[in-house]
């Protein structure tokens, strides 16, 4: 069997290594379909991946694809897109990839306002290494490394890409795949640093099975009209920011060439 | 290395740093991340400004983990790129380091040393990354590093790191040190190449349809993550063999024929045993210098016959001993004493007591 989009992964190294029913493995097929709408050149596309089960997404893209380490994806990524603007760069982090020890690099790159687009997988802990608690892990919940309930405050990755300067905010789930489709492929035509954060929770370490995720999914994410990124709670999703903002690979550019 | 004879050349005051950034320049190199720390941070400062003038980027990142993963980046995207730091900023450089030499990526990362460890004495010279320039990353991985010892090295000898870094697909690191990178010595190098008279740029592995993959973990010949042990063996052993090259192995051999005494020395303790080989022959005390410019891979070869008619090897470094080790392993059968200074070079008067002791 094969589409369209299935020319865009590099099928022969499927079956994938994320567990039955991860949500990791439906990204991987919504970006493809979106990456073809876009009619982006596919050789002037290179994708980055950080570490995590998130991060292995890049061995499944028939592009040019880097994988990096832990942490650095857009860092590394800045370095690529500044060196040569034409290409077009994807950047796939984890939550504790991109927001933990990579939040950094994160803040920093919306700041710049540069022209990458980074679709950060919100499982809202650490898959890979076994299910410990992330920065985006709700207060209270039980993981690995907080048996007795998480103390800490969790981020939203939105809110902060937002408040760091990103221009192109969104945040859907892996139940919502056609506005996820529709999101990726708009960030990608972005001219900025946008950030499309997908939630697709993790069936392995929640111990939940993978339809019951998916109707938590469906039932309690909910898309509106909102005025103001203050007004996002976690359970919201939408495009939170379309914004026109001078971009660093240019004005960095422009200072050479005035 | 040899200086192109057709290249202008006139004496001038330069600093280590403002030599590197010449170089770097005139090497083609045409992105630079980096982020501010003293005693590199002339170098920085150079290529802000030079850099936009010659169509390349000069880019301060948010700390020295993106600097050098950006530096990767970009020379995988096709840029000579380097980076340039000192101890506290070269420790946190070190995981990307080994990204770099696994995926064979040439990028040249210049550190200039201070008195460590952790913030130490940011105003004050040491040699002590000499083993973290080696050996710093987890793992094991092929690196080159390159140690100048003047002004006129810090020139030649970044040239060569950039040369060496796309020839054998490898990170290279050059170790200079405070002295070195703030001192002003009257040289005659060459002048800053105008923009036509330079190729700009390095190796393009993105953009161009390879479509590879390219990963820090172990891979096979296809370049896909694999976990066999023999397809691991093989990669290591493959990535070693290429600096497995006695041409990268660079030294400089003074008075060694005949010497009963032999300094082995590197960095800016070169320039002390120098005078202390003066003073020594004066006293016709027959001693002589090898000065070791490749810390690795290291002149095994040459190290053992330069040393073959010296009594006593001694080794001066501003650390508590860290080439040393690996000179003693070397010569294991020989005298080998080292001496030690701290946050200052050892003079050459106590080189000399030392022989004369
Ligand atoms: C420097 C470093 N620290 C720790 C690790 C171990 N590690 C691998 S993946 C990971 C976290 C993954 O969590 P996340 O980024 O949320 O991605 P996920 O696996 O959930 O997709 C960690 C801590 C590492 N590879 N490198
Ligand atoms: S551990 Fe969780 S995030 Fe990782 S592959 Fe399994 S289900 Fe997916």
């Amino acid at each position: 069997m094969k589409n369209v989009y299935t020319d865009l992964l590099r099928t022969e190294y499927l079956p994938h290594v994320w567990c039955a029913g991860c949500g990791n493995g439906i990204v991987l097929g919504v970006f493809a379909k979106a990456f073809g709408y876009t009619g982006i050149n596919r050789d002037s596309t290179v994708i980055v991946s950080g570490i995590g089960c998130s991060g292995r997404i890049t061995q499944y893209l028939n592009f040019d694809t880097v994988h990096t380490t832990h942490g650095r994806a857009l860092a590394f990524a800045t370095g690529i897109k500044l060196a040569n603007p034409e290409l077009n760069v994807v950047v796939f982090m984890g939550d504790g990839d991109a927001a933990a020890i990579g939040g950094n690099h994160l803040i920093h790159a919306a700041r710049r306002n540069i022209d990458l687009t980074a679709i950060i997988i919100n499982n809202s802990l650490y898959g890979m290494t076994g299910g410990q608690v992330a920065p985006t892990t709700p207060e209270g919940k039980v993981t690995k490394t907080t048996p007795f309930g998480n103390p800490e405050h969790p981020f939203d990755i939105s809110k902060l890409v937002a408040a760091a300067g990103a221009t192109y905010v969104a945040r859907f789930t892996s139940y919502h795949i056609k506005w996820l489709e529709k999101a990726i492929a708009e960030a990608m035509l972005h001219k900025g640093f946008s950030v499309v954060e997908v939630i697709i929770g993790c069936p392995t370490h929640w111990r939940i099975k993978p339809p019951e995720l998916m109707k938590i999914q469906k039932e309690k994410y909910r898309r509106r009209n909102y005025s103001s990124i203050h007004e996002i709670k976690p359970w919201d999703i939408g495009v939170f920011v379309r914004e026109i903002k001078p971009e660093f690979t240019e004005r960095i550019r422009g200072i050479i060439n005035p | 290395m040899k200086v192109e004879l057709e290249v202008e050349t006139k004496k001038e005051l330069l600093q280590g740093n403002e030599a590197v950034v010449r170089a770097a320049i005139n090497s083609g190199c045409n992105f630079f991340a980096g982020y501010p720390i003293t005693p590199s941070s002339e170098i920085a400062h150079g290529m802000a400004e030079l850099l936009p003038k010659y169509d390349g980027i000069f880019v301060q990142m948010e700390d020295e983990l993106a600097s050098i993963s950006a530096a990767i980046g970009a020379a995988l995207a096709g840029a000579r790129a380097m980076t340039a730091t000192s101890g506290p900023g070269f420790s946190l450089m070190q995981e990307s380091i080994g990204y770099a030499a696994i995926t064979e990526t040439p990028v040249v990362i210049f550190d200039v040393m201070r008195a460590g460890p952790s913030t130490g004495i940011p105003t004050a010279p040491s040699q002590g990354d000499v083993l973290q320039a080696k050996h710093g990353s987890h793992g094991d991985y092929p690196i080159v590093v390159l140690a100048p010892a003047t002004v006129r090295d810090s020139y030649h000898l970044t040239e060569e790191a950039f040369k060496v870094a796309e020839e054998y697909h490898v990170p290279v690191i050059v170790l200079s040190d405070e002295i070195i990178g703030h001192m002003r010595e009257s040289v005659e190098l060459p002048k800053l190449k105008a923009r036509d008279e330079i190729k700009f740029g390095g190796i393009k592995r993105l953009g161009i349809g390879l479509r590879k993959h390219i990963t820090g973990l172990v891979y096979d010949e296809t370049g896909m993550p694999t976990t066999e042990p023999e397809k691991y063996e093989k990669l290591l052993k493959r990535l070693f063999s290429k600096i497995e090259d006695e041409k990268l192995m660079k030294y400089k051999m003074e008075e060694t024929e005949d010497a009963e005494i032999l300094f082995v020395t590197y960095g800016s303790t070169y320039r002390s045993a120098k005078t202390a080989v003066k003073i020594l022959r004066s006293k016709s005390i027959r001693a002589g210098l090898f000065k070791i410019e490749t810390l690795n891979p290291m002149p095994e070869r040459a190290l053992k016959k330069a040393s073959e008619n010296a009594s006593r090897i001694i080794v001066p470094e501003m650390n508590m001993g860290q080439i040393v080790k690996e000179v003693k392993a070397i010569l294991c059968d020989r005298d080998v004493i080292g001496i030690s200074s701290f946050a200052e070079l050892t003079t050459p008067e106590t080189l000399v007591r030392a022989v004369e002791a």
